[in-house]
């Protein structure tokens, strides 16, 4: 019986440690606090403004949108709230192409490892008539910019790249690719649902004109996002959905006041405590990935080692599938990849951007590691990790959690 | 200060704290319910739960549930989500039905504040393409109960679909998928002691429905993003109190009822719209002739009690309501006509501090006039 068997079986009903903060964050209890009471005996309906209930909500909506212009460099009032990321993503790229397509300009550029809902996104309008150019990656993970820069044309609307890659955790060069679209005139949008929060990104110095905020990837609530939309230069755009004209008729639908405070909670904290954080799990992902390197020399890092996300690290077990390693390891919360493609349990396309063969995509896990990730829970995670992949490697099978008691 | 009496449920609802604490908890807890991990199967089965929740209040199977992120997107899913039908929309409905589709034919509304059936029916007769009807369940200005069930009789004759907007109906009255005969229908969390920014729309077995929103395929396809969790667990509990305490609106209505008396009393020219129809328990829509109604809700701000001036979605903006413009309500009676709705915890000494502060401003107003 290994050591790691051994303090298994000791915690056998202790929650798993979360190693996929990628996927979701827990809400920070900080953020929970200032929710709540906007829940109950704040209950105010934000633009019923006739009245007090409603003109207090309507205040503490305002302080989390400048909360959340604050994280990013931007005014207040460029911030729309929205449902979350992937309506954020969708507003952006369907908005600007219907829009502009008017103007004669109806072409999209994208990135083949970007998350689902802007690939889809942009199907969506090529399916409405649009070009969509979609350009590779390095094996590293970076948009090549004279690639960018050749497929802008002058019927180009708009460039999408995203800021921080939700599988391996990669930083995309954003003030470049911001100085490039501002040179061409055409817009560049950025899904920073995973790098808002996590590493700087500011509006100005990169020139973007449209970026998406996710609140549950920020330790604050599901349910709440936002989308950056520049006034100067006006970035246009047309409404998903219309109703009630909240939200500068760009976003109708009556403004969750708890969300909106917890993700200003969240941009507050984050804008406050970012630098050190940062530091703290860049050294944590040092000691993940050194601790298991150490162990197993076949060990691969997928995408860039050093311009990722502090808490991001993609590995490969040469020889392991992934879906067996997870089982063996009941103790740690893990994934393959994105989560909303987690139940189909196929290569993750992000993976085979880079040339992964199929057989190493197959043997990936992503680990996440975030705000409550702790120096024991990842000497844990090494060792759970480091005797499951060599025990599944040597092709036994029989994995912790089957194996009869001795 | 006066007590604050806040009348203006329509707008929106307190949280039930049972909600909150059930809230609170999810919040507490981590995982997205597409993750296969533990945390993301405990996630799933929260979420499946909440779904059976919701798809209970309205007598739906929980796989017809799509969660959205409120009474409007799911208005919008319904409206844009099918293609190629024609749209006939009631002239009564919410802005967010409304502006769905630019191209929508109104449906009259009589001036009782119900939907025009006969209307309606000819123009159904009259279409050729296959048509799409939006018909609200309960007005949110005035409370009136529409005609739904006849309206999707109707419109099932003509080889056409039904979508109702049972956003402000569903916890006020029984509202069942099934006996009203809709093929689509939208609800929202925050109009029945749930939080804001979560809603759903039930879409009944086989109606092909494309999403607005797409991404990572959650909600089998009709509405991608990760699901709002704890909103959608509160939505669930939401719906379950609200099944077991429909009841409760007897005593809501009656405090409504004594509310119009009073005003009735005190002055019977004042205009109380849809009050010959079947309303919602709650809801009362009155004017009080030659007073903007813009005046009127801050008076009664004032004096601590909170109502508005018609729908609360126009971002503070103060206007003729369009749903009295569709009952015939002439321009300058329409200005003057505030929406009074009341909650399950509303009291009886609430209703007495509207009652004396509408009557005082309409002392002052004849005063002024006289």
């Amino acid at each position: 019986m290994t050591a790691s068997f051994a303090r298994q079986q000791r915690r056998p009903n202790a929650a798993p440690i979360y190693l996929d903060y990628q996927s979701t964050t827990p809400v920070d209890t900080r953020v929970l606090d200032e929710m709540l009471p906007w829940f109950t005996e704040k209950f105010g309906n934000p633009h019923a403004v006739t009245h007090a209930y409603g003109r207090e909500a309507e205040a503490a909506v305002e302080a989390a949108r400048a909360e959340v212009a604050a994280l990013i460099g931007a005014e207040p009032r460029e911030i729309v709230f929205t449902s979350g990321a992937t309506e954020s993503n969708n507003l952006a790229i369907k908005g600007a192409a219907r829009f502009h397509r008017a103007q004669g300009r109806d072409h999209i550029v994208t990135v083949a490892t970007e998350h689902k809902c802007v690939l889809e996104s942009a199907r969506a309008m090529a399916r409405e008539g649009c070009k969509v150019t979609v350009l590779p990656v390095n094996a590293k993970g970076f948009v090549d910019l004279a690639d960018l820069a050749a497929a802008i044309d002058e019927r180009t609307a708009i460039v999408s790249v995203m800021a921080a890659n939700n599988e391996i955790g990669v930083l995309q060069p954003l003030t470049e690719i911001g100085a490039l679209c501002r040179s061409r005139g055409v817009l560049f949008h950025s899904d920073a649902a995973q790098a808002v929060g996590k590493v700087p990104v500011d509006v100005e110095a990169m020139q973007i004109d449209l970026l998406s905020i996710s609140g549950h990837k920020i330790y604050g609530p599901k349910g709440v996002g936002a989308l950056y939309v520049r006034r100067r230069p006006r970035a246009r755009l047309e409404p998903l959905f219309d109703g009630g004209g909240q939200e500068r008729t760009l976003r109708s639908g009556t403004l969750p006041t708890p969300l909106c405070v917890g993700l200003g909670a969240a941009a507050r904290l984050a804008r406050k405590e970012m630098a050190e954080e940062a530091a703290r799990l860049l050294a944590l992902r040092w000691r993940f990935l050194s601790g298991l390197k150490a162990r197993l020399p076949e060990l691969q890092l997928n995408g860039d080692a050093e311009r990722r996300l502090p808490g991001n690290l993609n590995l490969s077990f040469p020889g392991v599938p992934a879906l067996a390693l997870m089982e063996a390891c009941p103790s740690l919360a893990l994934s393959t990849g994105s989560a909303c493609t987690a139940t189909e349990i196929e290569p993750s396309y992000v993976l085979r951007a880079l040339g992964l063969p199929e057989a190493l995509a197959g043997a990936t896990l992503r680990l996440g590691l975030g705000r409550y990730t702790t120096d024991k829970e990842v000497d844990f995670a090494i060792d759970t990790l480091a005797s499951a992949a060599r025990r599944l490697a040597r092709g036994d099978r029989m994995t912790a959690a089957s194996a009869p008691p001795t | 200060m006066p007590h604050a009496a806040y009348l203006d449920w329509n707008a929106t609802a307190p949280v039930r704290p049972e909600v909150a604490a059930a809230m609170a908890e999810a919040l507490a807890r981590c995982g997205n319910p597409s993750s296969v991990h533990r945390f993301g199967r405990a996630a799933r089965h929260a979420l499946e739960a909440a779904r059976a929740q919701v798809a209970t209040l309205i007598g739906a199977a929980p796989a017809e549930i799509v969660f959205t992120s409120g009474g409007t997107e799911a208005n919008q899913l319904a409206l844009r989500g099918l293609k190629g039908r024609r749209l006939l929309v009631s002239a009564l409905e919410h802005d967010s039905v409304r502006q769905a589709a630019t191209d929508a034919t109104f449906i009259p509304a009589t001036e009782a504040g119900i939907v025009d059936l006969a209307a309606l029916e000819r123009m159904l007769a009259a279409e050729r393409r296959p048509a799409l009807v939006s018909l609200m369940l309960a007005n949110n200005e005035t409370g009136a109960l529409q005609p739904v069930a006849e309206a999707a009789k109707l419109a099932h004759t003509h080889g056409a679909l039904l979508h109702c907007d049972a956003v402000q109906a569903a916890g006020k009255v029984a509202v069942d998928m099934q006996v009203l005969g809709a093929d689509l229908l939208s609800l929202s969390a925050h109009k029945l002691g749930g939080p804001q920014g979560v809603g759903a729309l039930a879409i009944a077995d086989g109606v092909p429905l494309a999403a607005l929103q797409t991404g990572g395929g959650q909600e089998r396809g009709r509405r991608a993003g990760t699901e709002n969790l704890p909103g959608i667990v509160g939505f669930g509990l939401a719906c379950r109190i609200a099944a077991e305490r429909l009841g409760d609106y007897a005593g809501v209505a009656r405090l409504r009822d004594r509310a119009e008396r009073r005003f009735a009393e005190i002055a019977p020219e004042a205009p109380i719209y849809a009050r010959h129809v079947a309303r919602l328990p709650n809801t009362l829509a009155i004017g009080m002739p030659g007073v903007p109604a813009a005046t009127q809700v801050m008076a009664l701000d004032l004096a601590g009690v909170m109502v508005s001036a018609g729908a609360a979605c126009s971002s503070g903006k103060v206007r003729r309501s369009v749903v009295l413009d569709a009952m015939g309500v002439s321009a300058e009676a329409a200005e003057s006509a505030i929406r009074i709705s009341l909650g399950w915890s509303t009291t009886e000494a609430e209703i007495d501090q509207l009652v004396e502060a509408w009557g005082a401003l309409y002392a002052r107003s004849r005063a002024n006039a006289a």
